[in-house]
């Protein structure tokens, strides 16, 4: 009898010693009045891990580049990172201690859809504001008037895909490989099929598969048999890179089509020479001869070494657009940065001119690029909204 | 007709892969009645052996006949070891203890080498090394047959050929019978148990880095979670044929293999993986021996 309770009391104890530790950690990192404590949450780690390092690394630059020339208004910005390991709960988590106990006035992320749609609502609830650098799907916005993003969304990525198929193509008849786990994909497919069709084009076969798949020839053998001019493949790097290999394999010559979820290292890494030649919408190009985005792509490199990817130019611009309305915003507070989100207009940024409508989108053009090599991509076109 | 004979030689080659892996549950279970849930996570230590000793020996992008059997070998090694301390280290202690220990202990395993994996390997998928060049061994009208496809069932049905024989023709093969059939009279008779079951996880451990390295060339995209759903659709595939049955595990995992194939390519590809549960859960309410598989009636 004794014994078992002395088991319940060290099970109790034990507990409640877990449950306290994380609240320790968050008085640890309470602001000073100096400080503005801005939150990102991204997928450091997991299947997507470099669309989060790529975002940390652009926020990062961009924060550093502020505190360096005198801060907002004489206050310097500290950036909180949190992991979600490409998980939705994980991304809820997160955001919700960034908010309760590291007390943010802002949060930055996510790049996947579906991790910003779980994160969102977080954000809404507690009335801080959110602006998302790269998260394609239309609901993210939806959820509140406290959430932002800075890149163009899916129905207008969908179609310009579609238009490039079959303006710059001429392709007639195409096949679409959908990832149903994922908002971004499912998202984008519909509205490719939408606009290929009016504009006169046909979908002859539609293939979905699941993330984390590793096997897709069945769908790639009833594609081929349906002889598409080309395949549209808006899923992520991982699985499309497997994808490729797989269709040059069963002998499918048919062209390859994208959105910026293609855009990593990893793609050519795991697609090696089956990717090149394939086509993918993206934020903005290396190849640009603007002046800002030259500037960005030295300042990226003396920092880290590489190439910046769609995501971390995103990732900078997201941080850039919210500098700006803090800067702005009489007081840092959640409610006047929102304000001042709200009326952005016309704010050069590397990807191009950002202005936030009343949806709290941002209206920007975008650029097909096609896969070269290793972390080459050729300019290919610009298609306006 | 060209879709479908694609189709076939599509499932074969995926039911080859299920078969390598279900090969390495089947003997373990024959021999001890224990589901070894770490079988799946060795698989996945093979592939990482396999990309760490290919960067190691500098042929990642080297691919040739060599470059292939070392990294093979040298993997297989590697998982014997991880096999052999996985069998001392956790499972031996539990050897007379209930059979449901040792099954929560195996699932116990299975989540150390995932977690730990992804705190030694790191969580983010890598590419694995190109050690031995893909080709078109056929390109017949539309059907397309690639050495890798060849590779992997060849490996297979010559791994099941030589494990039958070593069962059935070999003294090691007459103890492990014996063991299976009763550890102590077994003992009584002189057969040095442990070192029997012992060699039994050595062998299983070596077919699972096999299969991680073949999987890893035709798949080149591994991570420290990649044994969770092939580890479960060859574990379904093993009680498909009759767990404890060598031919079984074959059989059923071809038969898993080409039915997911033409459910995905002529039907609706989101059913894939709940077809593979769907058999599990009729075999066991119509078939619960498995095809090959004979009940044993226990008698009280």
């Amino acid at each position: 009898m004794f014994k078992n309770l002395a088991l319940a009391l060290t099970a109790v104890i034990a507990l409640t010693s877990c449950t306290k530790k994380p609240s320790t950690d968050g008085t640890a990192t309470s602001s000073n009045a100096n400080e503005i404590l801005v939150g990102e949450y991204g997928s450091m780690t997991g299947s997507e891990a470099t669309f989060g390092i790529s975002t940390h690394e652009g926020i990062q630059l961009a924060f550093k580049q502020i505190n360096n020339t005198g801060g907002i208004n004489g206050k310097l910005l500290k950036l909180i990172s949190l992991d979600n390991q490409g998980k939705p709960e994980e991304a809820a988590t997160a955001v919700q201690k960034l908010i309760t106990q590291n007390k943010v006035v802002a949060v930055l992320g996510e790049v996947a859809s579906s991790r910003s749609l779980a994160a969102a609502p977080i954000a809404q609830q507690y009335k801080i504001p959110m602006v998302s650098p790269s998260s394609t799907n239309p609901k993210v916005t939806e959820v509140g008037d406290y959430i932002f993003r800075v890149c163009f969304i899916d129905p207008f990525q969908g179609t310009v895909m579609a238009k490039f198929a079959a303006e710059n193509l001429k392709a007639k008849k195409v096949a679409i490989m959908t990832d149903v786990k994922s908002d971004y994909s499912v998202g984008l497919a519909k509205f490719f099929k939408e606009k290929f069709e009016d504009l006169g084009g046909k979908v002859v076969s539609e293939q979905s598969y699941a993330s984390q798949d590793i096997d897709f020839k069945a769908q790639l053998t009833a594609i081929k048999a349906a002889k598409p001019d080309a395949i549209f493949i808006p899923g992520y790097y991982t699985e499309v890179g497997l994808i490729s290999r797989q269709a040059k394999g069963l002998g499918i010559k048919a062209a390859l089509l994208g959105g910026d979820g293609w855009d990593s290292s990893k793609l050519f890494e795991i697609g090696k020479e089956a990717i090149v030649g394939g086509y993918f919408s993206n934020h903005y190009t290396t190849e640009s001869k603007d002046k800002k985005v030259q500037e960005f792509i030295s300042a990226y490199k003396d920092a880290y070494n590489k190439v910046p990817d769609g995501l971390a130019a995103m990732g900078y611009d997201a941080a850039m657009v919210l500098v700006d309305a803090m800067k702005r915003a009489k007081e840092p507070t959640p409610e006047a940065i929102r304000d001042q989100l709200a009326t952005t207009k016309d704010f050069i940024a590397v990807t191009g001119k950002i202005t936030i409508d009343e949806k709290r989108n941002a209206t920007k053009p975008a650029v097909v690029v096609q896969v070269k090599g290793q972390d080459k991509y050729g300019y290919v076109t610009t298609i306006n909204p | 007709m060209e879709e479908f004979i694609q189709h076939l030689i599509n499932g074969l080659s995926l039911g080859s892969i299920y078969a390598l892996i279900a090969l390495g549950y089947t003997m373990v279970y024959g021999i001890l009645q224990l589901i070894n849930f770490a079988h799946s996570d060795v698989y996945m230590m093979g592939a990482f052996i396999g990309l760490y000793s290919s960067r190691f020996l500098g042929i990642q992008e080297k691919p040739g006949l060599l470059s292939f059997i070392s990294v093979l070998f040298i993997s297989m090694v590697g998982c014997s070891i991880v096999g052999f301390l996985i069998e001392r280290l956790a499972y031996r202690p539990l050897r007379g203890a209930p059979k449901l220990n040792a099954l929560i202990t195996a699932i116990g395993v299975s989540l150390f080498l995932q977690y730990s994996g992804q705190i030694v390997f790191g969580a983010t998928p890598q590419s694995f090394p190109n050690i031995l060049e893909d080709a078109d061994l056929l390109a017949l009208g539309g059907v397309h047959l690639t050495l890798f496809d060849v590779t992997i069932f060849m490996t297979t049905l010559s791994l099941m050929l030589i494990l039958r024989y070593i069962i059935n023709s070999t003294k090691l093969g007459k103890a492990m019978r014996a063991v299976s059939y009763n550890g102590q009279w077994a003992s009584l008779m002189g057969i040095p148990v442990n070192k029997i079951i012992s060699m039994t996880f050595i062998i299983g451990s070596a077919l699972a880095a096999a299969g991680g390295i073949l999987v890893g060339m035709k798949y080149p995209k591994i991570e420290p979670l990649m044994g969770t759903m092939i580890g479960l659709k060859a574990f379904v595939a093993a009680v498909l044929g009759g767990i404890g049955n060598i031919s079984g595990a074959v059989l059923g995992a071809m038969i898993m293999g080409i039915a997911e194939e033409f459910v995905v390519g002529y039907g609706a590809s989101t059913y894939r993986d709940a077809l593979a549960f769907g058999i599990l859960i009729l075999i066991l309410l119509f078939r619960p021996a498995g095809i090959l598989g004979k009940l044993n009636v226990e008698k009280v």
